[in-house]
């Protein structure tokens, strides 16, 4: 595809000053997303951010396109109206893990579900930034924060298995330090048409400080990251390990490569439409195993904006768009002026 | 009326019906009866005979309840007549009692010297005790201050659909069609136009049973021709009503919402988004609009109350009309979302159908009890406007008005129903949409020559904010629930802006008072003894009332409140042009204590919370009672 950048990454940074903490995870989201509307030629007055409430959801203020910062959650709701009014504009959803998992964890269920073409942005940073750190949904079992002095007691949910659970089509993981990859992804995203679901670790440094540090940090990296590509073995660590999967227990195990060749190894070939490997990349528990990124699922089908549409052009074809006609269709009769004079009794209308 | 609907049996028959000037007829029978259907097949006779006319459509929230139990029955009355009819009637003179459980529930409610007409074949053992009744009523004394016609109609139905092999079930099922048919003999009705409603209605489903319930209904009909020598029954004709002259057509207060809310997205020349959820009695409106397709509507089932109106929201954001409706229940859920239409000064439109409340309530019976909610129920000071419709054919013109001023004030509006209003009918004089003003949407679309939009600047008489559609070049803008800075839009935590936005945003709902129509006296004088102030579904009975009452040379006048957040400008003092005001109202006394808090007057509550409309004759005795009254 010939992209035109019709603007630079800085023609989409608005006016407004970014009221993040410094050295949070958000800032270099917001900068990989400017990248990405630049690269992929995006236009300003088409591109629509909306967002709910917590430290993710200012993105929108920091964008220079129309946005709409709305309530707690909500935001799936929103974008879905503001996409069935107007399927030319192009919308971004902004949500973070309390409020696109907890208060508006049904909200983004249908919203997958349904499939309205769009791109879930889900800054992941496992605790409530804005109001002063309590743990959140995606909170690892034991958190202790100020509404869990003791540690939490349940246990977490994991926003890609809630996303391919709820019928995504296209999911996809990144990080806040992964600024050479996540425009990469969000490309992608913005590609797929449909619900694009992208879950991006961030560092809240001031109430989750370093809590992906294991397998985002420079150091850890290489060893901690699997970097998905379709049509390519799934190997990491430098090409030193792969994954293969037991075809008796349905599970994956992590292979020393050596000098072997990954076919002959049996190493797994990235298939986007394969959902049951998806789920399985998806759930590999840290330590073990590595931490799946790029675009672990894409399998297209019909997105809701479009159907809607072409429900409503097919239900309207050929019939004619006369209301008073409406108003008089079926049992109807009339007064003729003549048989009764006009009463005054009859519900005047003022 | 008098108890000319039956006689004693005659020998020689009177040579014409018996005229009468209005008849109350309630239907009941099991849920699963058919009822509904039977009383709406026989209003469509009667607005076709020219009566002028109203329903009450009265049904358990369950969809099948327990056959023969009190709980499950349901019933539909019907007030017809020569003269202005407003209301369902208080007492009805004739019951159709399709079984035990029917009489049981609604003879309290019938007049001394009615007329019952009751099934013996399902008045049965089983039946009669699941009803209550240890002896059968038909038998003994019970029904003695009443005339009675009890007809074996299970087994007279069951052998006139013999022809069509229904099993007994299915057969028995078209016992209220033949319970229709002796109503049409007994009105002297023309059963044509209901035979071919009905095939239209049915007969892509069956033809067979479309042709037993025919068969029914002609049967029916047939036994009132030839019965009438043996039976204390009378052919009556209730002649036409005096009716302004037009086309007419029977309404219900869902198709006219829906219908006015279209005729509103035209005049504002802007599409219509409908985000909404399931939930009785509002739903109706929700099935009308999907089938509208043409129309330039959008309808959206939402997974919850939440999204439907957020989804709304952000049609209107992207440049639609944004419209979501629901019961009480359910605008409780969209408080926040409220907040932030406020917020963001979006038009919406939000139809509130009442049900009895609070928490699920009486889902389908009437109250009008969300009037707090309406003009306070948000967090923060935030002020939208209320309307309310008073009737099915005047939901039409408030649907419209609600559509008018979200629009031409960027603000959303309640526009509060009821159940009553929802699912009675009437009947309707239809207007010509061309006699109608538009008011056409102008989206801002200038580039300033300098600086960037403020999204938030006002038209100076209106203060509404300019509205810019997402996709116009060179605004793009944010906004958004946190306060806005005063013209600019931007984020702002000012302590003078807040202030100022505050009172900006109360000024712009109050200044529409001097935009919609000022307060008039429905009936009676504009001074006087007694005004009796009334909203929404309560007109009927209120006029009705008054009017008798002024019949007596009583002074009261009736003032019906349409516009209810902001109150029309010359309300105050209007009211206080009189000695004393009555409130009556379907709930606890909610406009009253606005009344009294506005215009500091002494308003007096007449309430009522039984899930059922008022009387004529509850209202009546209160206004001689205020009338008669020393303090």
């Amino acid at each position: 595809m010939n992209a035109i950048a019709k603007f630079s990454p800085a023609d989409f940074a608005s006016d407004q000053e970014v009221r993040w903490c410094p050295g949070c995870g958000d800032y270099s989201i917001l900068k990989s997303v400017q990248r990405t509307l630049s690269e992929i030629g995006a236009s300003r007055e088409n591109t629509v951010c909306v967002s709910g409430i917590g430290c993710s959801s200012r993105f929108p203020y920091y964008v220079e396109t129309y946005g709409y910062h709305t309530i707690h959650g909500r935001a799936p709701a929103i974008a879905t109206g503001v996409k069935l009014a107007n399927p030319e504009l192009d919308v971004w959803i902004v949500t973070g893990d309390g409020d696109g998992l907890s208060i508006g964890g049904n909200h983004l269920l249908h919203l997958l579900r349904r499939n309205l073409d769009c791109q879930v942005l889900l800054f992941n940073n496992e605790i409530y930034g804005l109001t002063k750190g309590q743990y959140s949904p995606t909170s690892r079992f034991g958190t202790r924060s100020p509404s869990t002095p003791f540690g939490s007691v349940d246990r977490p949910l994991n926003p890609c298995t809630f996303a391919l659970g709820a019928g995504a089509r296209f999911v996809a993981r990144s990080s806040d330090l992964a600024l050479s990859k996540t425009p990469e992804i969000l490309a992608r995203a913005h590609a797929h048409r449909g619900t694009s679901f992208v879950e991006i670790y961030s560092n809240c440094v001031v109430y989750n400080n370093a809590a992906f540090e294991k397998f985002v940090g420079k150091k850890a990296a290489p060893d901690a990251q699997l970097w998905l590509e379709t049509g390519k073995p799934m190997l990491f660590a430098n090409g030193t390990k792969g994954l293969r999967l037991d075809r008796d227990s349905l599970t994956l195990e992590v292979v020393s490569m050596a000098d072997q060749d990954p076919a002959a190894a049996g190493i797994l070939v990235h298939d986007e439409t394969n959902k049951t490997i998806a789920q399985l990349l998806i759930d590999m528990p840290f330590g073990s195993f590595p931490v799946a990124f790029g675009v672990i699922y894409c399998d297209p089908t019909p997105a809701f904006d479009g159907a809607v549409i072409e429900q409503n052009r097919t239900a309207a074809a050929g019939k004619i768009r006369d209301l008073n006609a409406l108003l008089r269709k079926g049992d109807t009769w009339s007064v003729e002026d003549d048989a009764a004079p006009p009463s005054t009794g009859l519900h005047p209308l003022q | 009326m008098t108890t000319a609907l039956a006689s004693s049996p005659v020998t020689d028959r009177e040579p014409s019906p018996l005229a009468l000037e209005a008849v109350v007829m309630r239907f009941a029978g099991d849920s699963g009866d058919g009822i509904q259907l039977t009383g709406s097949q026989f209003t469509l006779s009667t607005a076709l005979a020219g009566n002028d006319l109203a329903t009450f459509p009265d049904f358990p929230a369950e969809i099948r309840a327990p056959q023969g139990t009190t709980f499950g029955v349901s019933a539909f009355q019907i007030n017809f007549g020569s003269t202005s009819i407003e209301t369902a009637g208080d007492v009805p003179d004739v019951l159709m009692a399709m079984n035990p459980a029917a009489l049981k529930v609604n003879l309290a409610a019938l007049r001394h010297g009615g007329l019952i007409i009751a099934d013996t074949g399902a008045f049965d053992e089983r039946n009669l005790e699941k009803a209550g009744y240890a002896s059968n009523p038909l038998e003994d004394s019970t029904l003695a201050p009443y005339h009675v016609v009890a007809l074996d109609i299970s087994r007279l139905t069951l052998e006139a659909v013999k022809p069509f092999g229904l099993s007994n079930r299915d057969g028995l099922r078209c016992k209220a069609m033949w319970a229709l048919g002796l109503a049409l003999w007994m009105f002297d009705r023309d059963r044509q136009p209901l035979i071919a409603s009905l095939q239209a209605k049915f007969g892509a489903k069956s033809d067979k049973l479309v042709a037993a319930n025919v068969a029914a209904l002609n049967a029916g009909h047939a036994y009132g021709e030839t019965a009438e020598i043996s039976l204390p029954l009378k052919q009556v004709r209730v002649p036409r009503a005096e009716m302004a002259p037009g086309l007419y057509r029977t309404v219900t207060g869902g198709e006219t919402i829906a219908l006015g809310l279209v005729a509103g997205s035209q005049l504002a020349a802007l599409p219509l988004f409908l985000g909404s959820y399931p939930i009785t009695p509002a739903s109706p409106i929700l099935h009308y609009l999907a089938r509208l397709k043409e129309y330039d509507v959008t309808t959206f089932q939402a997974e919850d109350e939440i999204a439907a109106i957020c989804s709304a929201i952000g049609a209107s954001y992207a440049g639609q009309l944004g419209v979501t409706t629901s019961s009480g229940p359910g605008v409780a859920l969209k408080g926040e979302a409220l907040g932030l239409a406020i917020m963001s000064e979006l038009p919406l439109v939000v139809v509130n159908c009442q049900r009895g409340g609070p928490s699920t309530g009486l889902p389908t019976k009437t109250e009008q009890s969300d009037l707090y909610q309406a003009v306070y129920g948000r967090n923060g000071d935030a002020p939208l406007v209320v309307i309310a419709a008073r009737s099915p054919s005047d939901c039409f013109e408030v649907a419209i008005e609600a559509v008018r001023l979200a629009v031409q004030f960027m603000t959303p509006v309640i526009l509060l129903t009821d159940g009553y209003i929802a699912n009675a009918a009437e009947p309707w004089r239809i207007p010509d949409l061309a006699t109608y003003q538009s008011f056409p949407v102008e989206f801002f679309s200038a580039v300033p020559a300098e600086g960037r939009i403020n999204p938030y600047q006002r038209d100076p008489d209106t203060l509404k904010r300019i509205w810019i559609k997402p996709g116009t070049p060179g605004l793009t803008h944010r906004i958004g629930g946190i306060e806005k800075g005063f013209n600019t839009g931007e984020i702002s935590y000012d302590a003078a802006n807040h202030q100022k936005m505050t009172d900006t945003r109360k000024a712009k709902i109050e200044g529409i008072a001097n935009f919609i129509p000022e307060q008039e006296v429905s009936l009676g004088d504009d001074h006087g003894k007694l005004a009796v102030v009334g909203w929404g579904s309560t007109f009927g009975p209120i006029q009705q009332a008054v009017r008798r009452v002024r019949a007596r040379g009583g002074d009261v006048s009736h003032i019906h409140v349409r516009h209810l957040w902001p109150l029309p400008r010359n309300l105050g003092a209007l009211l206080k042009n009189y000695e004393r005001i009555l409130v009556p109202e379907m709930n606890t006394g909610q406009l009253k204590t606005v009344l009294r808090d506005q215009f500091l007057v002494d308003a007096k509550p007449l309430n009522k919370v039984s899930g059922q409309p008022f009387m004529i004759a509850e209202i009546e005795t209160a206004i001689e009672q205020a009338l008669a009254s020393r303090s």
